[in-house]
């Protein structure tokens, strides 16, 4: 990777302090540059305070007399007449090397596990830089993440972003983290590890999620970047971006799999909207700034897959939608620019159906390319679908029996109702450790499918080739079908 | 135009940048921006400071680098060689970008041209010495690839005696082509153009959309037909397919030439069209779709200003080809990526807001961008016509069309094709809503229709919309009372209604055959529905149920006829038809009664 070379020198450096501090504003500081030009756009400042302590910001604005800093500790405590500024004439960097993997660092890119920092192979720009796409390979491997609802009708794919859309009180760290476990354990560990992001979520649920590597034994497999619920919000707007540079480095120079968990999305997105109101900006919707799209983009396009690199990066944000709402600015835009997403649901959590998944608005846009003969197995596509369908027509009856009651119905139509309650009970609802192997998962559809005496004229969405062959009546005993090549 | 300025930089905020001692400098002129040469477009002038929009990222770079003004608007460069191409929002070639730099991120500070200098191209000149030409003549042809004919075209400007031209042969498209004589000064011309972007390419008169620009989608073109040179809007929330009926657009138009714009939208989605294009092959010419389509990719992470750049680089291009004689496709996914980064910059220059926050020329932007559409007759001697389609998909925040760019965009736009949740859910792809959506080329197109297609064609849409209407209202009753409570008659409306939808509007963009239909296909494909309808009815008053209608073998033949190849199909859906003909109600009573006697026999 190539990196512009920096303009400033060891000589200069030391002009560049400034005691000349004119308004701290929110987590912003103004700093007058008395003419001394050389500070650049981007670049990195150490703030010392009147009390002795050191913290560190990045200029959002600079002009010849001017610039402006964005603390991310916050400005409590600082004053304008005795506060230092050094700007150190670099932009973000992250030191990484493969010892990176089983580090914990702060949501600022410093070492929190009591071991020393580590020697870094290169230092990178945490901003990234925009793949090529004309050097982008499309994803199409498939990722068995052992939970059937995801591997059945929303498959993972190496390389893709698939959001966790979630709400308060509903079990996406669960998910997150079996997820994380299961997905480990095909066969190439070594070649798979796992980036934390933590964002604004308690000590509580990041301690959740150490404990869950550790009892899988994949401690040393994880990076984890923790900014806690009471660390600085500022802080927030880099710790994504830390954990894909150390994803990108560990990607796309050291040949892993990387499964990057960014969590909590919905945080982030508060502190950019913070940052934009002290700044004075034109507000958006909800108050968020306009270039939110952007940023996010800037975020979840750092996954992928390349021409050429054994690497993969795979995203999995984690966001919860305030009040429930899937219109609300976060995951509306998120969803624009995440391939797909998973819809927690709270009336599936209440009846005690876990993982809570909501099949009808949830969805995988690079499913279609990742699954059928080869990948997964022949019948992957035309089954999702019909169990798709099946499911919703059993919902949709479902709402018209609360209206009209059950005695209108067809005999069909008890089928589908019956059908949506078994779905729910069997195929989409599993153990949290339960680790079903893909042709379980689709074999458990085949069999909620045999509620239907005439296959080939109920279940429309399957053709009569794949019924002949997969439907449990017609299977030969000797056939082993659990075969991705049959 | 004047020369070089070289100013130095005020002040950095994001991707705007102010400049002063810049005295001189016009608006849309490009700059190029700081030591490593960013490049930019001044966007405002105050006095001798101006403010850039650079197209690159903006790290690192300090208060009093220099700023150099080029002259020169925002151009693109228009030769052999574009298509097949994928350019960034500034015409910049990514695989010469992968190249050059043999790095798979796109670092800034990349300079690259946006065609081969030194290629050579086969020319064969079409005009001799001594002709009169004006612009947009046709002076001679280079073979581009295996299907365009690309027109070399006297650039804007330029007319007057051919003095000299060259040989058939290979030439650069920088060498002199032809020489012209105009008023005792003789100029040099080579095959190359420049145009400033943000202008459209002069044209000598519009002409009525009287043609339909066929796409193979059968919601588009039977329900809601776009004029070659019409302009559609295509609004719809995430999940609802916007892209995949955009790419479908790419794939089947049977336009010459298409454009595509992948603007602020996933990069993943650019790869997955530059593998499928090279594979797909267009149905008009046999040859793969790439041949004929130049992409335009500034993703989602791609600076924001080069973002708002990308369309009109996209629709010059369009207008190139236009001018040529060709009948265009523009799509532009998604054109709202192209208003928030117009808000972004608004935004930096503190600008006074308008609704959400979007510039209060929103509106007029997009009307622009719009009105670059249309059917013409090109500036030259001979007779000439191309046209310019342009499909825009919007992406509004929560689904809801009530947001400014869903709005100004249907205030200009002719064709509106909403995209529904509701729809996606069900799997009822491509999920166009068919009550909400419409067209507004209707009576211009309707000869065509009648001429080209059926002379019954239009009575047959009207009567299936009137049947989806219908269907709606049925099915509200239904929610209230059950599916019970309707009359027989009822209930074949019901029927009817659901053959449409599913044997007719839903079609499989991943099915070989379903992918694409041909109108003939389509034509009979809504007849036999719209027949069998009418035939349900007459059975229905000779006492026939419904239930009996519906174990009719022919019910399976319906549902798979989107199946049959286009080729066959007229073969085929004839033969539905007269079976359909033949139904007779004493046929089926005795069918029926005779299979339940045989399965009585069996008991």
């Amino acid at each position: 990777m190539t990196q512009t070379p920096s303009k400033i020198t060891p000589e200069t450096l030391s002009k560049r302090i400034f005691k000349t501090a004119t308004e701290v504003s929110g987590p912003l500081l103004f700093v007058d540059l008395k003419g001394k030009a050389g500070v650049s756009y981007g670049e990195i400042a150490r703030i010392k305070l009147p009390s002795g302590e050191e913290r560190s910001g990045q200029i959002l604005e600079v002009s010849r007399d001017i610039a402006v800093v964005q603390l991310f500790e916050g400005t409590s405590g600082m004053d304008v007449d005795q506060t230092t500024i050094q700007f150190i004439g670099e932009t973000m960097k992250l030191p990484v090397s493969s010892d990176l993997l089983g580090r914990i660092f702060s949501g600022r890119g410093e070492p929190i596990d009591g071991q020393p920092p580590i020697i870094p192979e290169v230092e990178l720009p945490i901003s990234g830089s925009p793949i090529n796409p004309y050097a982008r390979q499309y994803p199409r491997e498939f990722i068995q993440t052992g939970i059937t609802t995801l591997d059945g009708l929303f498959t993972l794919i190496r390389g893709q972003k698939l959001p966790i859309f979630s709400a308060s009180g509903l079990p996406h760290n669960e998910v997150a983290a079996q997820i994380a476990r299961q997905a480990a354990v095909l066969g190439q560990e070594k070649d798979f590890a796992v980036v934390f992001a933590a964002m604004g979520i308690t000590a509580e649920e990041a301690q959740f999620f150490r404990n869950e590597f550790e009892k899988s034994g994949a401690l040393d497999r994880v990076v984890l970047f923790l900014n806690l619920a009471d660390d600085p919000a500022i802080e927030r707007i880099i710790t994504p971006r830390l954990a894909l540079t150390a994803a990108e480095y560990l990607a796309f120079e050291c040949d892993m799999h990387l499964l990057v968990i960014l969590t909590d999305m919905t945080n982030y997105a508060e502190s950019l909207r913070e940052i934009g109101a002290a700044r004075e900006e034109v507000p958006g919707r909800r108050g968020y700034p306009g270039y939110l799209y952007s940023d996010l983009a800037s975020i979840y396009e750092r996954a992928g897959r390349i021409k050429g690199r054994k690497g993969t990066i795979t995203q999995m944000p984690i966001l919860s939608m305030p009040n429930d709402d899937m219109t609300h600015p976060v995951p509306d835009l998120s969803g624009y620019i995440t391939e797909g997403q998973v819809l927690l649901d709270r009336g599936l959590h209440r009846r005690g159906i876990y993982p809570p998944i909501n099949v009808g608005p949830s969805l995988s846009r690079l499913m279609k390319e990742g699954i059928g003969k080869g990948l997964t197995r022949r019948d992957h596509r035309e089954l999702a679908d019909q169990l798709y369908y099946a499911y919703a027509r059993g919902i949709d009856l479902r709402n018209l029996v609360a209206v009209v009651g059950e005695e209108s119905l067809t005999e069909e139509d008890h089928r589908f109702l019956q059908f949506a309650d078994e779905f729910e009970g069997k195929f989409i609802n599993q153990g949290r450790d339960e680790n079903r192997s893909i042709f379980e998962s689709l074999d458990i559809g085949w069999d909620l499918l045999k509620n239907f005496p005439n296959p080939k004229r109920e279940l429309k969405r399957i053709s009569e080739k794949i019924i002949e062959f997969f439907h449990p009546n017609n299977r030969d005993s000797n056939k082993n079908y659990d075969s991705r090549d049959i | 135009m004047s020369t070089e300025r070289i100013g130095k930089i005020l002040r950095i905020s994001g991707p705007v940048v102010e400049a002063d001692g810049m005295l001189g400098s016009s608006m849309y002129e490009v700059c190029k921006v700081g030591d490593e040469g960013l490049i930019g477009e001044i966007i405002r002038i105050q006095g001798e400071v101006c403010t850039i929009q650079v197209y690159e990222e903006t790290d690192g770079l300090l208060p009093n680098e220099k700023v150099i003004g080029t002259g020169a608007g925002l151009s693109a460069e228009l030769a052999p060689g574009l298509i097949g191409q994928i350019y960034d929002g500034i015409q910049r070639p990514l695989p010469l970008i992968l190249e050059q730099t043999k790095d798979d991120f796109i670092r800034r500070g990349v300079v690259t041209l946006p065609l081969e200098y030194d290629k050579k191209w086969p020319f064969v000149p079409t005009v001799a010495k001594g002709a009169k030409v004006v612009t947009g003549d046709i002076i001679g042809t280079v073979q581009e690839g295996p299907v365009v004919s690309h027109r070399v075209m006297v650039p804007p400007g330029v007319q007057g005696t051919i003095s000299s031209i060259v040989k058939a042969g290979d030439y650069t498209i920088n060498d002199p082509i032809f020489k012209v004589k105009n008023n005792g000064s003789e100029k040099n011309v080579p095959m190359l153009q420049k145009w400033p972007v943000r202008f459209g390419r002069p044209i000598k008169e519009r002409l009525e959309p009287t043609i339909p620009l066929l796409t193979g989608q059968r919601v588009f073109d039977t329900f809601f037909p776009i004029a070659k040179g019409g302009t559609s809007a295509i609004p719809g929330g995430f999940g609802t397919g916007k892209t995949v009926s955009q790419h479908q657009l790419a794939k089947w138009s049977n336009a010459q030439i298409v454009v595509y714009i992948g603007c602020g939208e996933r990069g993943n989605e650019m790869t997955n069209v530059l593998e499928d294009f090279p594979k797909l092959i267009d149905p008009n010419t046999g040859e793969p779709l790439m041949n004929r389509t130049i992409l335009i990719a500034n993703t989602s992470n791609m600076p924001v200003a080069a973002r708002e750049a990308s369309v009109y680089t996209g629709m010059t291009l369009a207008e190139y080809y236009r001018d040529m004689g060709y009948d265009v496709a523009l799509m532009a996914d998604s054109t709202s990526r192209w208003a928030e980064a117009m808000r972004e910059i608004s935004g930096r220059l503190e600008e006074m807001p308008g609704e959400s926050g979007y510039p209060a020329y929103l509106a007029s932007k997009i009307a622009q961008f719009y009105e670059r559409a249309g059917r013409v007759k090109t500036l030259s001697t001979e007779e000439r016509q191309g046209s310019i389609t342009i499909t825009g998909a919007v992406s509004p925040p929560g689904g809801d069309f009530s947001e400014p760019v869903t709005q100004n965009t249907l205030r200009i736009t002719k064709v509106f094709w909403a995209l529904s949740k509701d729809l996606a859910a069900r799997r009822h792809f491509p999920a166009i809503d068919y009550l909400v959506s419409y067209t507004l080329y209707t009576n211009e197109l309707s000869p065509w229709f009648s001429k080209e297609v059926n002379p019954n064609f239009l009575r047959y849409r009207s009567e299936a919309m009137a049947l989806l209407q219908k269907d709606k209202e049925l099915e509200d009753i239904v929610q209230l009372v059950g599916p019970e409570a309707l009359p027989e008659s009822e209930k074949i409306i019901l029927e009817a209604a659901r053959m449409i939808k599913e044997d007719f509007l839903q079609q499989n963009a991943f099915n070989e055959v379903d992918s694409f239909s041909t109108i003939q296909k389509q034509w009979l494909m809504l007849k036999v529905i719209i027949d069998f309808y009418n035939k349900m009815r007459e059975l229905y008053n000779q006492g026939v149920k419904l239930p009996e209608m519906m174990n009719l073998p022919i019910i399976d033949k319906i549902t798979r006829m989107k199946y049959i190849p286009n080729e066959k199909a007229e073969g085929e859906l004839a033969g539905i038809l007269a079976e359909i003909d033949a139904l007779h109600a004493d046929d089926i009573v005795d069918r029926i009664s005779g299979r339940m006697m045989t399965d009585l026999k069996k008991d």
